[in-house]
This record gives structure tokens, sequence and C-alpha cells, in this order.
């Protein structure tokens, strides 16, 4: 396939694109003409089903660069479609007609950058918002200055949300964003005409802090802190990828023992994170014992996480070159115990849950999401895999050392919340296989080696809790941050979500919601 | 189904006895730094290695603030002489008066959560108030999703832009008496956002705060001294030497 790959480019497209294929056999660097890109990345989209993992712009001192990342396919490659303009051309061609799963991120580049997208069917009040924002406001650009940008504050005030549903009787029901008791701040536009349903809007960055604003002309160390902070709740893996980006750019090895143990702590928080969202979904159906026991199970692995690293959400261990503390052997096993002791209470829960008729009524062909939906989406994690799409970084793509280890990916093929449910259960279970073998082969040295920043740029990726999380990173050669733009999986999964609940009773709307196990910090940055 | 009473009975009381009694299981708690007596030069090295600008040096001793710590733990890890670090969780401080809270809400309140900007370990620790081992219900606390029958409010995260003027929001909704207490580093001072221009640097910059809860993030149970401070059944911890001042503290 790799080689077919760049036979088939030069073939389809011989003046247009020039596929190069430069760092390492699986990465592909494409330049492409303006006029080509839309029909190349459908190409590169459906004809070879890569997915679409992000879009990376950026402003260099005389153009713009965009970078559309594309993964996976047989040969499990990365392309990297490779498109510029002059500065003063600040419009491109959309590719969303043909990559669906790019929506979201022409939106981004329009809010942030002040591109536009040709063809694109709905940009703008997206990450800024139009009532708290003036248009041609542009926070990613070099030249963007917060004081004025503040000081000249123009909201539109005649803001009126975005209505698709036209019927008689048809009415908008606002959610948020401060709704229920402790949730995440989310605004979501529920269009109904009485008891489904049927379109669904979220309004999200009512969270945004603009981290990758913030990281620029930063230490690289420093950044760790906000590629660990900005979504806690999976800062691991988050932070991984981050360190796995830098490390990619200087050239620089992980020790053994540290890849294991990045491994091992990588999975630990997969488990307790899946253990609160498997609490989420049995509290939205209000079982109460059931979100007791699985309640009780998370703050376990809180509490192991806390023994083991000092901190619950394992924030600190990370450095870039590998941990800032190595962990004694005696305590991983004790974690690996007591890992071992929450799985065991996790498959009695299973086993109960799945003979309580009450529980599945409301999960079964409930948030219905079909392979077709998630792949144009490009959905990501559990969800994607409970739709039949098992792509897994972890797999495909291996990093500190996954190839090693025996482990399945759990799929399913019904795509709804039960789906859902069993996959979340089932990669608790191989969560515990990997730690286990990752002990069994952790060898002995040192955590962390350091080594010398050159100037480079580089995506890391790690597959997180909630699905694949890419971070791309430009590094000076002091190691000062130039660019950072982070892809989580929650943000590919909002943009799908509303497939699943569009023409559901508005009494299942939070167990889908609880079923999709979505983070709003993520999607947000 | 009755396999789930069952099944219930038999997990017995899992309940930490924290406020009777000390809660002693293990990882209940990140710490906090504590200062040390260091000279100049080994003071030095300590607060270089600290991005939030915990410590200060003041006769000799090493001060530590504990409101700005974001739980990096380069102080413990790889300074030369590291800060000492203590295992406890109550945390909660009181800036400046009194909460002035009747003694009707002494025993019963409930409780507003609004997360303005939060990354979602804080609100992750208030979700787990409600889980069989913290069960706040037994102290007489409830998460109300309205502020219409709220005393607390309990606000976590920087307070992002867009957020804002919702939490004014819920803030005036609130009937009176009522409480703002602040959970997080980045509720009391913006944390590792503090200098993104789309985040205040915490909940000061917006609403009065009348309880603090350090921490990034604090644990339940730093939580739930916060909220037993807030209604006057525990006593604050002292404050700092000096008072704490906005801004600066980002990464």
């Amino acid at each position: 396939m790799a080689l077919l790959l760049k036979e088939q480019i030069d073939k389809r497209w011989p003046d247009q694109a020039k596929c190069t294929c430069t760092g390492g056999p699986h990465l592909y660097e494409i330049t492409c003409a303006r006029e080509t890109l839309a029909e190349l990345c459908g190409w590169l989209f459906i004809d070879m089903r890569l997915k679409f993992a992000t879009l990376v712009v950026e402003e260099a001192s005389r153009e713009w660069r965009l970078r559309y990342i594309f993964y996976g396919g047989a040969g499990a490659v990365w392309v990297h479609v490779l498109a510029s303009s002059p500065c003063s051309e600040e419009s491109f061609p959309s590719i969303v007609e043909s990559v669906h799963a790019a929506d979201w991120h022409e939106r981004e580049a329009e809010d942030m950058f002040g591109l536009t997208f040709a063809g694109h069917p709905r940009l703008g009040d997206f990450i800024l918002h139009d009532d708290a924002w003036q248009e041609n406001v542009q926070p990613m650009r070099h030249h963007f200055d917060p004081q004025m940008a503040i000081r000249f504050r123009k909201p539109a005030a005649d803001w009126r949300p975005h209505r698709i549903v036209q019927e008689e009787g048809a009415f908008v029901m606002p959610v948020g964003p401060k709704f229920s008791g402790a949730t995440e701040s989310v605004h979501f536009l529920l269009e109904t005409v009485g008891e489904d349903v049927i379109r669904f809007t979220p309004r999200l960055f009512y969270k945004w802090r603009a981290i990758e604003k913030l990281a620029e002309a930063k230490p690289a160390g420093r950044v760790l802190l906000l590629a660990e902070r900005f979504a806690a709740t999976t800062a691991f893996a988050h932070g991984l990828a981050y360190c796995q980006a830098v490390e990619r750019i200087c050239g620089a090895e992980v020790p053994p023992r540290a890849a294991a143990l990045r491994i091992f702590l990588a999975e630990l928080e997969r488990l307790r994170q899946h253990a609160g969202a498997i609490q989420e979904i049995c509290e939205s159906t209000a079982l109460v014992v059931a979100a007791s026991g699985a309640g009780i199970v998370e703050e376990d692995l809180l509490r192991i996480s806390g023994e083991l690293t000092g901190h619950r959400y394992l924030f600190g261990m990370l450095a870039p070159g590998g941990l800032l503390v190595d962990l004694p052997d005696l305590a991983c096993q004790r974690a690996l115990r007591g890992s071992q002791q929450v799985l065991r209470q996790l498959e009695k829960l299973e086993a109960r849950l799945r003979v309580s008729s009450s529980f599945l009524d409301r999960l079964e062909e409930v948030g219905l999401v079909a392979h077709q939906v998630a792949t144009a989406y490009g959905l990501l994690g559990p969800v994607a895999r409970a739709s039949a799409d098992a792509h897994d970084l972890r797999r495909e793509h291996p990093y500190s050392g996954y190839e090693k280890f025996q482990f399945e990916v759990p799929s399913e093929e019904e795509g709804d919340g039960y789906a859902r449910l069993r996959v979340l259960f089932a990669e608790c279970r191989q969560s515990v296989r990997i730690m286990e073998q990752a002990l069994d082969t952790v060898a002995g040295g040192s955590v962390c080696r350091s080594f010398p920043f050159r100037a480079g740029a580089a995506l890391g990726w790690a597959e997180a809790p909630r699905g694949a999380t890419f971070h791309w990173v430009r590094l000076d050669d002091q190691g000062y941050i130039d660019r950072y733009h982070v892809t989580a999986p929650s943000f590919a999964n909002w943009h799908g979500f509303h497939a699943a609940v569009e023409n559901f009773a508005f009494q299942d709307f939070p167990i889908m919601l609880a079923s999709f196990d979505l983070s709003v910090s993520e999607a947000d940055r | 189904m009755s396999h789930w009473v069952f099944n219930g009975i038999r997990t017995g009381i899992k309940t930490s006895a924290y406020p009777r009694r000390p809660e002693t299981a293990a990882g209940v708690t990140p710490g906090l730094p504590r200062g040390r007596k260091l000279d100049a030069g080994e003071a030095k090295a300590l607060m270089d290695t600290c991005p939030a600008e915990v410590f200060r040096l003041e006769d000799g001793r090493v001060l530590a603030d504990v409101r700005r710590c974001i739980h990096c733990y380069r102080c413990m890890r790889i300074a030369p002489h590291p800060a000492l670090w203590e295992q406890s969780y109550e945390w909660a401080l009181q800036p400046g008066r009194e909460t002035g809270f009747v003694s009707a809400f002494k025993k019963s309140i409930n409780i507003c959560v609004v997360d303005a900007g939060d990354c979602g370990s804080c609100l992750n620790e208030v979700r787990q108030l409600n889980n069989p081992y913290y069960n706040i219900h037994r102290l007489g606390f409830f998460i109300t999703p309205t502020p219409r029958h709220a005393d607390v409010l309990l606000v976590v995260g920087p307070v992002t832009d867009h957020m804002s003027l919702a939490l004014q929001k819920v803030y005036n909704a609130m009937p009176t008496p009522k409480l703002v207490v602040a959970v997080g580093v980045c509720a009391l001072s913006g944390g590792v956002f503090a200098e993104s221009f789309a985040c205040a640097g915490g909940v000061t910059d917006v609403l009065p705060i009348d309880v603090e809860v350090p921490g990034n993030p604090p644990p339940p149970l730093a939580i739930i001294h916060g909220l037993l401070v807030a209604t006057g059944r525990k006593a604050p911890v002292d404050m700092p030497a000096t008072p704490y001042q906005s801004g600066g503290s980002g990464p």
C-alpha cells in the first residue's frame, strides 16, 4: 500500500501533487496545489480509507502553511497533505464535502486565524462566541494583541441560536451552560416539536482557555504542565502524546524502563477513566446500587494512582525523555494487584448489569451510531469501536513499545449505548492485561535521559481513554514552542454526537450523553 | 432485580469516618509542599524549580504559598534540596472575614456547582463526593441543580471569558445569605491558565470568595473540609503570611 500510494498519486496528479517519503518508511508528505486539495483529500479519505487526524495551520513569515494529517489504512501510514499560500491570500478550498471529519477543524481555523474555506457550509460563531466577541479577532495570528481585542470588544447583541427545524410548533430547548448537578459547562440547543429531539446542536467552547496561544514562546518543559492540565481526567495520555512529539523532534530515546512504566500508567489511567464512564452510565439510568459500585471502583483506582505516584490524576510523572521519577517495583506490583482486584469487581458488576432488564431497556437501541456515520465523522475511541470501527493507535501506530504486548482491540457491531458499555468493560480487561505484561517485562536502569533541543516539528500521538489524541509541536532550537496544536478525541466525538441523539426521546438524552463519555475540557482546550 | 438489594447490602459500609476521625487510607490526597529552613543558595535552587512561584524566602526560611501549588512535584522530585511534603487534606482557608452564615445553615446546605473552565479533575473530585466513600449527604450537604435552592456556590476553574457572565447570573439567582467556595488552584489564582487572555485570574476577579480550597485538584476530603469551614463546623487553616496577589502564575 505504501508504495502504491506514491505511485497512484504520481499517476493521478502528475503535475499538481508531489509525494515524498521523508521521515521514516511510513510518513508521506504530499505537497499539493490548492485546486487539487479537496480532490486529493477526498481520495485519501474515501477511496484509500485513511482516517483524518487533524488540520494544522501555521503562519510562517511569508506564507500560510496548512497541513492535513491522515493516518491508518492498510499500510498504517501517516500522510501529511501540505498546502500553502502567500499571507495575503486568506482563502483555501474547503475539503468538507468529501472529508466530513474536517468540518470542525476548518471552522476552528477560520475562527483562530481568520482563514476562509470556500465551500464550507457554515463558518463563524464557533470557538469565539459571537455574543462575546466581534468578528476579525484572530487570536492565533502572530500580530494578535489581547489588550486591543479586549478593549475594543463589540459582541453581537442580537445573537440568536442557529435554528434548522422550521415546522409549525417547533421550538428550541436551550440547556446549559450550567445545568444539572456537577457537569461540565456546555450549551445544547435541542430542537423539537414535542417528544423527540429532532435536531441537536452543541455549543462548545464556554471553557476555552486558549492553551495553544498560551503555549507559544514558552519552554517545552513548561508546556508539558499545560498538556497535562487542560483535560486532566486523561492527563497522562495527553502529556504522553506531547512528550513523544518533543522527543521525536529532538531524536531522543526514552530508556526502556521509562517506556514500560509509561504504558503501565497510561493503562491505569484508562482503567480509571473507563470506570468513571461506567459509573456515569449507571447513574444516568438511575440504577443506584450499580452506580455506587462503579463509584467505589473509580475511587479505589484514584487511590491506587495516588498511592503509586503521589497524585490521583498522575500529574508530575512525565518528563520529556522519560519519567520525572522512578517507581519502585514493589509499589507497581501493589498497584497491579489492586487493579486486578478492581477488575474482578467490575466483572461482577458487568455480569449483574447483563441480567438487569430495566437497565438494558434504557441502553439497547438507544443513541445509535451507524458504522458509516462513525467513519464519516471520524469518531474515535470506544464510541467508534462500538460501531465496528475497530481502530486503535496502540495497535496500528504503536508507541512507547505497545507492539511488544499481547492485547485485543474490542469492538461491537450494534453502535448503541449497550455496545459502548460492553466495549468499556472489555477494554478494562485488556488494560489490566497490558499492565501485567508491562510489569513482567520492565527492565532496570534509569527512567530519564536528557537530550539537547533542536528546531523542528513533529506529531505526537497516543490512544487516550476517550480515543486518539494528536499533539502537533513546533520547537525552535532553544527548545521554545513555536506552535502547539492539540486535537483531542472528544473534539471529534462531539462533532458526531448529534447523529446519535437525533430522533430519540428527550428522556434518553442523559443516557446517550453518558454513554458517549464526552469531555468538554478536551474539546474546548 | 432483587440481586441488587442483596449486593448493595453485602458491599458493607465504605464511607470515610472523616470528619469524626481522620482518614488514614493511602492515596486520598496529593499532599502539599511545606516550607523549610534553607540558606539563600539552596533556597534559590528550590524556588527556581517551581513553575508556579509557590515559594519565597523570608528570614532564612522558605515559605510556601500553598494556594498557588499546581502539584507538578518539581520541588520534591528534582530540586537538590527538596521541599518538605505534607500528606494532609485539611486545607481550606478563609480569606479575611467570617462567613456570616446564620446558625440555621450549620446543619444542612444546598450546593450549586459551577464549572467555570475547569480541566475536569476538580469536577471529577466534586463528583466523588456523592460516591459511597465520601457520601456528603450524611453531613447534610446536597448538590442542587438550581441556584434558586442553593446556599453555597461552589466554583471550579479559572473563570473563562465565556463563563464569566453565566457565573455571575448563577450567583445573582441565589437567595441570600450565600457563600462562594472556590475549589482548586485555578479558581483561586487562575493556576496554569492565569496568563491566558481568555481567562480571568480566578474567581476573585468576578465574585467575592468566602472559602478557598487549594489543590490541583483538591481531593474530596479537602473539598469536604472546605464545606465544613463554610458552615462553621471546622476551623480554617492559618493564612499564609502575606496576602495573595492575583495573576502571573502561569507556566
